[in-house]
């Protein structure tokens, strides 16, 4: 008999304590699983899509609104900017560059954004096939985008009016994919990206018949917000407060907002982390407690062993082996429950396409779950591990 | 504690007996090795104890020493089987299904290897404690208490069973008990072999 098989025999043997706190080990480390994953691709979407964005400049309102659907295209926009205002802005002497952005339209659930090829060339994506578009209603396609929706280069489809599926289709407007993106594990991946004018010329009744009504639309085209790049990071100082001050738009420095949100996030993640620090301290103590009394109860049977032949650093290596199992079963589940309430998490707030939060995946940071699992079980078997090397085989040979 | 001289042969039988607290614990504990004499010279099985170190007089009495508890101690999380083979894993041995099914088959309690002891009536599990302790065929067999809270004839099975086990094996056997119905019936049934011993220790002065 193996001293693993004997370990798992006695761990069973009071199914009832051993489910228990494999239930509660489990909790707290899914709770942990759960924290460090969440915190971890939040960290690593502010810091990849956040990259090289000063400032977002679009129409009044929330300022977190603009920074999520303009940056990681999560939320709504709060409206449209003139376009016009919005070139001005690259003239100013501390801009570096200005990527206008427009939204507006979607196609199963990808958004299409009209921008210039300097939004491709930010996030430094490359092309997998295909090229990029030349002239309006060619599209390129983010890796997911591609992926998920099956198309590839040569392909048509019609946008649908909202950023959610299920808007009404936009006639005869086809698109065309002209080229697909490489992987490059940005906010790119999921998109739909297009010429700016495409998107103009969806939405426009009809375009300009002569030079006249060129100009003159030219003068009512909208964007829906742009990305800033400052010549200098002194501008941060003053610019934001020019935009809001001096023009009809807003400025919301990601920086700040994701600063904000985080802070707002922080109280949620600081009471999870209490809680799942309180359930581990009860899941420890739990199996304590277990192994304690088994040791208790099994004095004699551990004893017997001892006469039997059995040294004592073998008995002590039952009850830690015992904890062992508990502690391996422990983050298995725990892990996994992690795993699944993180991608419950992105599916309820419908973020399965956005990469933001979901589960299955593995940052290092994550390895701390397993180590604490054991490390917990093992301290838990620590006592209980020294009375079963000390137990007294006098005890048994007195009857007692 | 002192303890008067005793030799006895190999696969002979000795009754240790006497009242309670008069040192049968830690007779039997000297014995199995698990204490060391301070004084004297102890020497079980052809094995001098006094200079064996604690790691080796562990492997010696994982496979010189059977033991048979008063309360059997079988371990109710497991089978009959894998309570025999619980021995083996204490002694440090693979497990040997062979030697196990032998063991249980010679004490006529093969049919129940794979219950639980809970299932076992009082008779049976004693049979497959003593099946556990003869199970790497012990040269000495320890039997501490074996009639204790059985009735008469349970106690005479009990005592026959022993006697009959341990001189298939030849192994020695120690019975320690205060139960005066073993001795008759020791000196009854080895009526026709001469190698039965008494060791009566007295209560010793305080």
């Amino acid at each position: 008999m193996k001293t693993l098989t004997l370990a798992w025999t006695y761990l069973w043997s009071r199914p009832l304590a051993a489910a228990l706190n494999l239930l509660l080990l489990s909790l707290g480390l899914a709770s942990i699983t759960f924290l460090i994953l969440v915190s971890h691709q939040l960290d690593k979407a502010f810091e990849r899509d956040l990259q090289g964005i000063d400032l977002v400049v679009g129409a009044k309102g929330s300022p977190m609104q603009l920074i999520l659907s303009g940056v990681f295209h999560i939320d709504v926009p709060p409206g449209n900017v003139s376009l016009k205002a919005v070139l001005e802005l690259e003239k100013h002497p501390l801009v570096a560059q200005v990527i206008p952005l427009s939204l507006g339209d979607s196609f199963q659930g990808f958004r299409i954004v009209g921008s210039s090829h300097d939004y491709i060339t930010h996030y430094r994506a490359q092309l997998a096939q295909g090229k990029l578009w030349t002239q309006p209603m060619q599209v390129v396609l983010g890796a997911i985008a591609a992926r998920k929706l099956g198309m590839a280069v040569g392909q048509t489809f019609v946008g649908s009016h909202g950023l959610a599926a299920g808007g009404h289709a936009h006639g005869e407007n086809f698109y065309t994919v002209v080229g697909v993106l490489a992987p490059s594990g940005s906010v790119l991946d999921r998109l739909i990206l297009t010429d700016s004018a495409s998107v103009w010329q969806v939405h426009e009744e009809h375009g300009p018949d002569d030079e006249d009504e060129k100009a003159h639309l030219l003068e009512q085209r909208e964007v829906t917000l742009a990305l800033l790049r400052y010549k200098t990071p002194l501008a941060a100082m003053s610019f934001p407060r020019y935009i809001n001050s001096q023009t009809g738009m807003q400025a919301a420095a990601p920086a700040l907002e994701i600063t904000r949100l985080l802070s707002m996030l922080g109280l949620g993640t600081d009471v999870l982390r209490a809680f799942a620090g309180v359930l581990l301290l009860t899941a420890g103590l739990s199996v304590f407690i277990a192994l304690w009394s088994a040791v208790r109860e099994r004095r004699g049977d551990l004893a017997l062993l001892r006469m039997l032949g059995a040294p004592p650093f073998k008995l002590a290596a039952l009850l830690l082996l015992e904890a062992l199992w508990l502690g391996l079963l422990a983050a298995a589940l725990g892990l996994l429950a992690g795993q699944g309430m993180a991608t419950a998490l992105g599916w309820l707030l419908r973020l399965d396409n956005s990469l933001l939060v979901g589960g299955m995946v593995w940052p290092p940071a994550l390895w701390l779950v397993p180590a604490l699992a054991l490390g917990v079980a093992m301290l838990a078997a620590l006592l209980p591990a020294l009375g079963a090397y000390r137990v007294s085989v006098l005890e048994l040979l007195q009857g007692r | 504690m002192r303890f008067p001289d005793v030799a006895v042969a190999q696969g002979a039988t000795l009754l240790l007996s006497g009242p309670s607290g008069c040192g049968k614990s830690t007779w039997l504990a000297l014995m199995a090795g698990l204490v060391r004499p301070t004084s004297g010279r102890l020497v079980v099985a052809g094995q001098v104890l006094n200079d064996l170190d604690s790691v080796a007089t562990d492997a010696w009495r994982a496979s010189v020493v059977g033991f048979l508890p008063q309360k059997l101690h079988l371990s109710a999380a497991l089978t009959v089987r894998q309570n025999l083979a619980l021995a083996q894993w204490a002694a440090g041995i693979a497990e040997d299904r062979a030697a196990i099914d032998a063991a249980l088959d010679a004490l006529g309690v093969a049919e129940f290897s794979d219950r639980k002891p809970a299932q076992l009536s009082g008779g049976q599990a004693q049979r497959v404690a003593l099946a556990r302790a003869v199970l790497q065929q012990p040269k000495v067999i320890l039997a501490d208490e074996p009639s204790a809270s059985l009735d008469d004839d349970a106690a005479a099975d009990a005592v026959a069973l022993l006697l009959a086990t341990a001189r298939s094996q030849t192994a020695t056997l120690v019975i320690a008990t205060h139960d005066t119905r073993v001795a008759a019936l020791l000196a009854a049934e080895s009526a026709d072999c001469a190698g039965l011993q008494r060791l009566q220790l007295l209560r010793n002065p305080p």
